[in-house]
């Protein structure tokens, strides 16, 4: 990185370090693994990982062992043994309302704790943000987010939108070019993350073999069981201070059964769209109903609330 | 003949590692970065060639020094500098200005002599290389 | 309300000028008085004697005051509180109403305010410490002809302080000498260079020689530099149109600057800050004489009320202290100044001597100069009190440089860029200053030699002028 000719001397570290990284060892030193997990203070956000999402369990798994590999590559490197930022870009796939966006968080934390990324913040696009409407319009768009997002990850949601074959007037493949590049050269500088269907981006990886290549991680969001998206309803309803009466859980295990089924679910997100609802006609019915009101009775949600949808053909 | 227009320019040319901590400390202030080049070298060329609009809400250098090198490898025989700019109320103009880039060789500027009526001279500064059209300024005859 | 109009002296504070309960418009000019009183007279008839005395009283009842609306043109002293540390000294506060004052004029202000209180026998001593000048007041003056960002964006030179330097020696040298000078210190780094004070128009040098030669040092340096260059040309004279022949001169010569002395008179500066605005021509003014007035804590007028008035008037430099140079400067007083002189508004400071919120209500700010036996050893301190809108002048320590003008100037430049690079990175300037000048030093042998020469140079006497209030470390 340093042009020929000045050698002003400074004091500091020795030259070719970043001040931040870890200082190199000698051949015999050892290291303890935990001890230098603790330091980067990876187990906080794995162990957040864990309480903060429901299911999503070989999401999680992968995302340690990926967090594993980064913390020995990273004590590799204080013994000279690895040659180049490795390569972080990622792809999630799975249905809308998995997780996906909330993980891409937790890795960006991730990375920048363990020294990978130099600020770890997310930046969110979609094809409309990368892709021009007329020539020339898309290469300063697409540079305008990949250079927000420098020092982080950049996070693309349906990135297969991207590329849309046949149409010679759609400026997606510009965009592309330039994302490879970038990805290619500024390994140390900057993180992509795909997001989208599977299939879909099976598709867009086939047409783009180039795309396909620089992907390091494939990470698959399985769709929520039906135990799991009443654990995350019931997550949602704790986080905003209300609760199911007895009668009611069993209505909304039933409701979730047969909303899982109908077109359109998007898992978590239409969890959290029906709690809404169910907040309405909560509202509602008490506003309806006479007398006095107890604390828990503003709480409380009860089978009405939820029987009233369409989902049960009401 | 070296122009010395810029922050920095009575130092040594500043490397890479040093142009990035300088604009680290423009985006700590909150400042947009630019990137402009010319071949016209005249204290008072304000409007120097703009390569891209101001980069707005950066939060890392990184694309900044991707953009100089790109204009360096673009235009390598003409002046490049990068502006920092601070749109606060009472300010709203330039905070930090340096060059990055000069061509190989800067020939420099002749003072014109208008004399006039009792002892009044009235000067101007003609930069040599503006006798040579745009574009081939710098460039070996 | 007979006693109040019988014929006889009464107490100021009863005639209505001290008024406690008296809650200050928006819209009113405040002032803040040190005040002294003689023995015997307590501090409220004090502060209401000189509400009184600069306002509408006199000694004695007049039945005349009966055709006014007396208690709207009134003085109203509504604060007076102790110094502390100190006996016989107070701080009393009065509001004048907007209507005592002409609009967008100095002298009047100054007239009202301080021309005819200070001999009062009744107080030992009295100072002008503060002003609060309300919007509804400012915006009737001109303000500075260009402001700090205009002056920038004249030069095209930001990011850093500008460089200037005092032609030396003060007085003697003749004009093609003179542009000699000129010529290597802008030639070698500086921004601008200056006339003193006191050069006007002399037998050994008469101005339009000197304007003539110091223009072709100017341009030849811009030609052999490529930046904008200035030399302050003095247009200081006996008559306001002298002062103006001389400025027009100036400005056909194309300087981008021109500098008037502050012993021209405020009438003076007023016009030549107009005529500053209507020609495109920077204003530079120099503070000469008010060390008289303004240096003892007792008694005179804070140059921190003189940086309120020439911000109004209209200049665009003007000189305000170095801290660590050979004159007169309490780090927090002279931090109070620059506040006053750059900020576009400025909370009540007691730690830097502001004694009042000042709202300037979009009047740019002026450049404030720091002149006066300053030297490239003294970078770091310079850029840490100071900051960055500030031109930083080094007369001595341009022109005594060993290797001659144009290597003092390149020192001084070499120096500033290379701190101002430092602090950008993020280093601490008052800690690691003298190393960042060591190793700039090695790659130019102009700063080499300028530390060696003055790198022990200080000037540490206790100062005169100091705020009441010190800070004090909590314990931790």
């Amino acid at each position: 990185m340093t042009r020929p000719g000045f050698t002003l001397p400074r004091p500091g570290p020795a030259a070719g370090q970043e001040p931040g990284d870890p200082e190199p060892l000698a051949a015999d030193a050892t290291v303890d693994l935990t001890a230098e997990r603790a330091d980067a203070g990876v187990g906080e956000i794995l162990d957040a990982l864990e309480s903060d999402l429901v299911g999503l369990q070989p999401v999680k798994t992968r995302v340690r062992e990926i967090a594993a590999l980064l913390l020995v590559d990273r004590v590799r490197s204080r013994f000279g043994l690895s040659a180049g930022p490795p390569s972080l870009h990622m792809c999630f796939t799975g249905h809308p309302g998995t997780g996906k966006t909330t993980v891409a968080l937790r890795m960006a934390e991730l990375l920048h704790r363990l020294g990978y990324l130099r600020r770890g913040h997310v930046v969110s696009v979609t094809r409309d943000d990368l892709v021009g409407q007329y020539v020339g319009h898309t290469a300063p768009k697409t540079r305008d987010a990949i250079n927000r997002a420098m020092g982080g990850v950049l996070f693309i949601d349906e990135a297969y939108y991207l590329y849309r074959a046949g149409n010679e007037r759609d400026y997606g493949q510009e965009s592309i070019e330039i994302l490879l590049q970038y990805m290619e050269n500024h390994r140390a500088d900057l993180v992509v993350i795909m997001a989208g269907y599977a299939d879909r981006m099976e598709a867009f990886f086939a047409s783009n073999p180039g795309m396909s290549s620089r992907i390091a991680h494939h990470l698959e969001f399985p769709d929520y069981s039906l135990d799991e998206l009443v654990a995350i309803g019931e997550v949602m309803l704790r986080e905003q201070r209300y609760r199911l009466s007895a009668a009611a859980e069993a209505v909304f295990r039933d409701y979730l059964a047969r909303r899982m089924t109908q077109p359109r679910f998007a898992n978590a997100r239409s969890v959290r769209n029906a709690l809404e609802r169910a907040r309405l006609r909560h509202a509602n019915r008490l506003v309806a109903a006479d007398g006095a009101l107890a604390k828990d009775d503003l709480m409380r949600l009860e089978p009405a609330d939820f029987l009233a949808s369409r989902v049960f053909g009401g | 003949m070296r122009i010395t227009q810029g922050t920095f320019s009575y130092l040594p040319e500043l490397t890479d590692e040093e142009i990035t901590s300088q604009l680290g400390y423009a985006l700590g202030q909150g400042w947009a970065l630019s990137v402009e080049f010319t071949d016209d070298p005249h204290p008072r060329n304000n409007y120097w060639d703009m390569w891209g609009l101001p980069m707005f809400d950066l939060l890392d250098a990184a694309g900044v020094l991707h953009e100089i090198n790109a204009c360096r490898q673009a235009y390598p025989d003409r002046y490049i500098r990068v502006c920092a700019y601070d749109s606060r109320r009472s300010r709203q103009t330039v905070a930090l200005s340096f060059l990055v880039n000069r061509p190989a060789a800067e020939p420099g500027f002749r003072l014109a002599r208008q004399e006039g009526p009792d002892r009044m001279l009235r000067y101007t500064i003609h930069p040599y290389a503006l006798d040579r059209p745009a574009g081939t300024r710098y460039s070996p005859p | 309300m007979t006693d109040r109009w019988s014929a006889g002296v009464l107490h100021y504070a009863e005639m209505g000028y001290w008024q406690p309960d008296y809650v200050p418009k928006p819209s009113d000019l405040l002032a803040a008085f040190r005040v002294t009183p003689q023995d015997g007279v307590p501090p409220e008839e004090a502060g209401a004697a000189v509400a009184g005395e600069s306002s509408t009283a006199t000694w004695t009842v007049v039945w005349t005051d009966r055709l006014t609306a007396y208690d709207h043109y009134q003085g109203k002293c509504y604060q007076v509180d102790p110094v502390p540390g100190r006996e016989d000294q107070y701080i009393a506060r009065i509001a004048y109403d907007l209507d005592l004052f002409e609009e967008g004029s100095i002298a009047n202000l100054s007239s009202s305010i301080i021309g005819n209180v200070f001999g009062f026998k009744a107080i030992k001593a009295l100072r002008l410490e503060d002003m609060r000048i309300p919007p509804h007041y400012a915006k009737t003056f001109q303000g500075p002809a260009h402001g700090i960002v205009m002056e920038r964006e004249y030069l095209n030179k930001f990011g850093r302080p500008l460089l200037g330097a005092t032609v030396k020696p003060k007085l003697g040298l003749s004009a093609r000498n003179y542009g000699r000078v000129v010529f290597e210190a802008l030639n070698g780094g500086l921004d601008f260079t200056k006339d003193d004070e006191n050069i006007n128009s002399q037998p050994f040098m008469r101005w339009r020689d000197r304007f003539l030669h110091c223009m072709e040092a100017v341009n030849r340096a811009q030609a052999g530099t490529g930046e904008i260059k200035g030399h302050y040309l003095n247009v200081t004279a006996a008559t306001m149109e002298d002062m103006y022949e001389r400025a027009e001169f100036a400005k056909e010569l194309g300087s981008v600057i021109v500098m008037v002395d502050l012993t021209a008179g405020y009438t003076a500066i007023q016009s030549m800050a107009r005529w500053a605005r209507r020609n495109g021509v920077l204003l530079h003014l120099h503070r000469a004489g008010h060390s008289t007035y303004t240096r003892q804590k007792e008694h005179g007028v804070s140059f921190r009320v003189i940086a309120k008035w020439m911000r109004l008037a209209g200049v665009d430099h003007i000189h305000a202290g170095t801290v660590v140079g050979k004159l007169e400067g309490d780090p927090n007083s002279v931090a109070g100044f620059y506040r006053t002189l750059r900020c576009e508004a400025a909370e009540p400071d007691p730690l830097r001597g502001l004694y009042f919120e000042q709202d300037w209500a979009s009047i740019p700010g002026v450049m404030p100069v720091a002149s006066g036996g300053i030297h490239a050893g003294q970078m770091h301190q310079l850029l840490h009190h100071l900051g960055e809108d500030v031109i930083l002048q080094f007369g001595g320590g341009t022109i005594g440089h060993p290797m001659g003008v144009a290597a003092g100037a390149t020192a001084n430049r070499v120096a500033l860029e290379a701190m101002v690079k430092a602090r950008n990175e993020g280093r601490d300037l008052l800690a690691e200053g003298p190393e960042v000048l060591r190793t700039a030093a090695k790659r130019s042998r102009e700063l080499d030699m300028a530390l060696s020469t003055w790198g022990d140079v200080t000037f540490d006497f206790e100062s005169t002028d100091t705020p009441d209030v010190i800070a004090m470390p909590t314990g931790a």
